[in-house]
């Protein structure tokens, strides 16, 4: 059987002139890696190229104004001390949206995951999903309904306790961090459902038959084995809520000033495009330094 | 170490009564093994005595303790799984100190134990590698490492082995027996694997259909089987069957059967079950039971012959014979078997 199959590949090859070579691994590799590559520089790399020498310009180059090279847009945060406020105040939306969110969608996804099976697990899911589909605007906007003076919140309020003044958050920073946890959580959900699947039954049962009680498992088993997870819905998360402006400006109103909206302020009032690029980019840094820290600290953790 | 016991256990998953009235108990000590059918609740009697399922009905007592309404972490179990379930993100020393940590043993104390359980599986100085840096056969000894270090009342298996090829797996019978003897832990053990059951286990049970048709040594159980299921899914038998006559057994065809066992009134329907490997060929050894067959399949193996009869009226028949002289019979002759009436069996239907 064998002997025939070699014959047979013996006979086709002298008979076949056309014998194919393998092509030279770089050029498959090449090939293979190509769409990848090209799709990243065009989508990623050439914006984000033109933002970068725009952030070097004296103005936007579409204006009258003669554009020189210069440096001074990176002056901004030395020049306007108050942008530092600005910008302390993001972090920190973006730090209390992650931490809320990584609470709650971690706990959701172990819900979903430990408490449920098959159909309704997916149902759940999709449930869980749904303010992604939902326009950001018209979820944004409806907080707004719920939290203003004798809005939702205020008539249950009133309901319970007619004498109650108002809870209205409205335009506070809770008020914008609640839209943007609600904005932003199912991507935690998502990345912690999918980190926490693939943990096998036995080995949380295991943990229970060696005296574990639920809190044990959640934190020596759950966590640690979920971690991935939880670190990059943290990355998904707090990049675009440090740069948000729809949420800060409709739910914050005059404590909703923050990097992203003084950002959009330069493209879409101010028309300084340098100083919204030179911004932008200084924020990108700040927050790739803040995740280099915490890988850092995080390999040390694991290693030591 | 202690004994365990399980009284009028019954559960049910809606309408499927997955476990009937279910009373055994496994003494101090011991090795049990659960022997059954795929479905036959195997793994929900152990769950149910290792508290991740609540019996519908029943007690589970663990030495003097009625454990029925503690949960599994306040049963001090040892388990074993067959996909090892060994923490991916510890090592292996953090793994095996897991259960002594919750029971508040730590720092030096910790480790010693931890290096005495490894040394037992014999995997002193893997401590500082992970899970994935081992074998299968190296994790399930860390497994067996981690649930015994606690010193358990109890070591619950459920088919651990199943995951191992052939001699892995006969390698780890021979640790897992030893570690067995030399811990002295009560353990029951659930298996598909009739061989390993026979091989490893003080005690037998064997599980049909959510009831345990038999319990006992494994030469009991497989010599004096008390069903006919238990005699057919314990190793192989022939099944005659007949009415009873002057204390023998009289076979449709007019063949009268003696038997030792204890057997019903004259005139009763009867089974009797009779291990291939008990039957033999020889025509003249004074044996009373006697019946004549025509070969139809010789299976040759070896050191063990099979063969495949038919008796004239078709009831088909097996017998294992060794191969002592290198003679086989050949397909289509007619032979005359005998056997003692000790091993002729009244099996229950
Ligand atoms: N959660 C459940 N819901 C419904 N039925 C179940 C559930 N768990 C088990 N069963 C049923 O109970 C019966 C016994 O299952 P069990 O797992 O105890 O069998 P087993 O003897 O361990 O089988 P196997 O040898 O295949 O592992 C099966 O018919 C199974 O379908
Ligand atoms: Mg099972």
């Amino acid at each position: 059987m064998q002997n025939d199959q070699l014959a047979l590949a013996q006979t086709r090859g002298s008979v076949d002139p056309r014998v194919k070579r393998p092509l030279p691994a770089w050029v498959s590799t090449t090939a293979l890696l190509l769409p990848t590559y090209g799709w990243l520089t065009i989508a990623i790399f050439l914006p984000l190229l033109t933002m970068l020498a725009f952030s070097f310009m004296s103005a936007t180059p579409m204006g009258k104004t003669p554009v020189e090279f210069t440096l001074k847009q990176y002056r901004a945060f030395i020049d306007q001390p108050y942008l530092l406020r600005i910008g302390f105040n993001s972090l920190m939306m973006g730090f209390w949206t992650t931490l809320f969110c990584a609470i709650l969608g971690f706990l959701a996804a172990v819900a979903l995951v430990r408490a449920t099976v098959g159909k309704t697990r997916e149902t759940l899911l999709v449930l869980i999903l749904l303010p992604f589909w939902t326009n950001g605007l018209v979820r944004v906007f409806s907080w707004t309904m719920v939290l203003r003076e004798n809005g939702f919140l205020d008539n249950i309020l009133h309901m319970v306790a007619p004498d109650a003044g108002s809870i209205s958050i409205l335009y506070t920073r809770y008020a914008v961090v609640l839209g943007l946890v609600h904005g932003y959580l199912p991507y935690m959900i998502l990345t912690c459902y999918i980190a926490l699947v693939t943990i096998d039954d036995a080995i949380i049962e295991a943990a229970a038959s060696l005296g574990a009680r639920w809190w044990t498992i959640l934190y020596k088993i759950l966590i640690p084995m979920a971690a991935p997870g939880l670190i990059s819905g943290a990355v998904l998360i707090f990049i675009p809520v440090i740069g948000s402006f729809m949420e800060p400006r409709i739910l914050g109103g005059r404590v909703g000033v923050t990097m992203g909206t003084v950002i959009e302020d330069q493209f879409t009032q101010a028309f300084n495009w340098p100083l919204g690029a030179s911004l932008s980019f200084t924020l990108l840094a700040v927050v790739l330094a803040i995740f280099a820290t915490f890988s850092g600290v995080l390999r040390g953790r694991t290693a030591g | 170490m202690t004994n365990v016991k399980v009284k009028s256990v019954a559960k049910t998953y809606g309408p499927i009564s997955v476990l009937t009235d279910i009373s055994t108990e496994f003494p101090e000590g011991s090795f049990t093994s659960l022997l059954g059918p795929s479905g036959s609740g195997k793994t929900t009697l152990l769950r149910i005595i290792a508290g991740f399922i609540k019996p519908d009905e029943g007690v589970i007592m663990i030495g003097n303790n009625d454990v029925t309404n503690v949960p599994v972490w306040g049963r001090n179990i040892g388990m074993m799984f067959q996909s090892y379930a060994l923490f991916p993100h510890m090592t292996i020393a953090q793994n095996v100190a897991f259960g002594l940590e919750r029971r508040g043993i730590k720092g030096e104390a910790a480790r010693k134990e931890v290096d005495r359980a490894l040394e037992m599986v014999r995997l002193s100085g893997f401590g500082d590698r992970t899970p994935k840096q081992l074998s299968g056969g190296q994790q399930q000894r860390v497994a067996l490492a981690r649930a015994i270090v606690i010193k358990p009342s109890v070591l619950l298996l459920d088919e651990p082995l199943s995951a191992l090829d052939r001699r892995l797996r006969q390698e780890m019978q021979v640790e897992l027996l030893r570690i067995q003897r030399e811990s002295g832990l009560t353990t029951i053990f659930v298996t598909h694997d009739q061989e390993e059951a026979l091989t490893l286990s003080d005690k037998v049970a064997i599980l049909d259909r959510g009831r345990i048709v038999q319990i006992g040594e494994p030469e009991t159980v497989y010599e004096r089987p008390l069903t006919r299921f238990a005699a057919e899914f314990l190793g192989d038998s022939n099944f005659l069957s007949g009415k009873v006559e002057n204390g023998a057994v009289r076979l449709s065809n007019g063949t009268v059967v003696r038997s030792d066992s204890a057997l019903p009134g004259n005139g009763a329907d009867v089974t009797l079950a009779i291990r291939p490997e008990k039957m033999s060929l020889a025509t003249a050894d004074g044996q009373p039971n006697r019946l004549s067959a025509r070969i139809t399949t010789v299976i040759y193996a070896g050191p063990v012959l099979s063969y495949i009869l038919e008796t004239p009226d078709g009831l088909p028949l097996k017998l294992f014979a060794q191969n002592r002289d290198g003679r086989v019979l050949r397909e289509g002759e007619t032979v005359s078997l005998s056997w003692s009436p000790e091993h002729t069996i009244a099996v229950a239907n």
